[in-house]
């Protein structure tokens, strides 16, 4: 029953031999051990589980490790590179986006994945990207202020200003 | 959670995918986007032996126009409602499929889960069941047998109930294109980004000279499956959109409905809405003609 799949996991190619009904959230978690893909409702509601395949952000919760055979994954663990943090790493860090953190990594990921599209988003484009994912500290404000911290670091001259 | 063991089929060509179908037609589930089926086989209320995933299957993906005839509008398979949200044929000749793609689930959501898919797991809180029976759409299936195709209006036969056969496969909706005077939103009420549709109306109008021609109005959410308004439809062809033909279609449409009470309302209040919607929904369409 089990199959051999590889998986490109933050720039690494990874190979495993997976039962078809491993999740997606669990084979990153307890056959990669990458620990900043969190279980949170397990029922595709709250999106603590977020990853980006091949750079568009789902829920691993609601994927099967198989289907990611030969596809490019994104964890938390790969937003910084060479050491430096991330810009949207910075901006939460910045900005307080964070309070319990639970929600963090899924929010920086879906956040990359925003930025990565639309260098300079409104706040109701931020607020449309995150809106498949809860923060149960509510902690909204500041994390769309995280988000814009972020993009005035990449993005620090912004053209005319863009409207939704 | 994790769902019971089964076996995972990865075809490559549309033939094998329907020659595997025909062979395990009663033990096999298609996987496309799996924002419903995964959920339901975590939570065990589905427990396929076999998964046939068709996601490396080549020309489902198509999003486009043609234009032959009437014309109509092609969604393949494998097309994910983000594309959906993002398309600017459906923001421009479709406008109640564009309102209603935005509204699907959640951005992750949308990410993954596609239209087709949506219509064959039939929710009766799905959204885009409503949409096609507003406008008069049709899910194209094939089968090792042939191909037929199927209107949105016999298609549903029940909550989670399709007439779709176990060895089919749906590979298209089609959506007629619209007149040169057409009108069309889509409104939902959620408790939140995400949830399923306290209550959904889709509105799709054709005008000629200022009297409606066609009318197309479907319900999400307000009984065992989406239902079409067929009595409300009825009304408005032939008549002008005033006020008072905008109040009747809304009052048949409410009739029309078959909500129950639950944790997103009472059924009295949720055939309100059906009103209330039904006459923004045909209010705007009113204004959009007088634009």
């Amino acid at each position: 029953m089990h199959r051999s799949i590889t998986v490109t996991v933050n720039g690494q190619s990874r190979t495993a031999e997976v039962e078809p009904r491993m999740l997606l959230v669990y084979f990153l978690r307890e056959v990669l051990d990458l620990r900043g893909v969190h279980v949170g409702c397990d029922t595709t509601s709250c999106g603590v589980c977020a990853v980006l395949l091949d750079g568009v952000p789902v829920k691993s919760c609601t994927m099967f490790a198989v289907q990611a055979d030969g596809r490019s994954l994104t964890t938390v663990e790969g937003l910084a590179s060479n050491g430096q943090k991330h810009a949207v790493q910075e901006g939460f860090k910045e900005e307080h986006g964070l309070q319990c953190g639970f929600c963090t990594p899924a929010m920086m990921l879906v956040a990359s994945a925003l930025l990565e599209e639309n260098a300079n988003p409104s706040e109701s484009e931020i607020r449309w990207a995150i809106s498949g994912n809860l923060c149960r500290c509510t902690g909204y404000q500041n994390i769309v202020k995280a988000v814009q911290h972020a993009a005035a670091t990449l993005n620090p001259q912004p053209a005319s200003g863009r409207t939704t | 959670m994790f769902p019971s063991q089964f076996e995972y089929l990865a075809p490559t060509t549309l033939e094998e995918a329907l020659s595997l179908l025909a062979e395990h037609a009663e033990d096999a589930k298609v996987l496309a986007g799996g924002q419903s089926l995964i959920p339901l086989m975590k939570l065990r209320f589905a427990a396929p032996a076999m998964i046939i995933d068709i996601n490396g299957v080549p020309g489902l993906s198509h999003l486009q126009e043609d234009r032959r005839g009437r014309g109509y509008l092609r969604v393949g398979a494998l097309v994910r409602n983000a594309a959906l949200e993002r398309s600017e044929l459906l923001k421009s000749r479709y406008p109640t499929m564009a309102a209603a793609a935005p509204l699907i689930s959640d951005p992750l959501v949308r990410n993954q889960g596609t239209l087709v898919g949506s219509l064959v797991h039939a929710d009766p809180q799905g959204d885009w069941g409503s949409v096609l029976l507003a406008l008069e759409g049709e899910v194209v299936a094939k089968s090792t047998s042939g191909e037929r195709r199927i209107p949105a209006t016999s298609f549903f036969d029940g909550p989670f109930t399709t007439v779709l056969r176990s060895d089919e496969l749906a590979v298209e909706a089609r959506v007629p294109a619209p007149g040169p005077r057409s009108f069309g939103t889509y409104l939902k009420l959620e408790r939140k980004v995400g949830d399923f549709a306290t209550v959904g109306v889709a509105v799709s109008v054709s005008t000629e000279r200022g009297v409606v021609t066609r009318a197309g109005i479907g319900l999400t959410g307000v009984g065992p499956a989406n239902i079409k308004a067929v009595d409300a439809e009825q009304a408005l062809v032939g008549h002008r959109l005033t006020g008072k033909a905008i109040q009747q279609a809304a009052h048949l449409a409410a009739a029309a409905s078959e909500p129950r009470s639950d944790v997103r309302g009472s059924a009295d209040y949720k055939r309100e809405v059906v009103r209330v919607y039904v006459a923004r929904g045909l209010h705007q369409a009113f204004d959009a003609k007088a634009a």
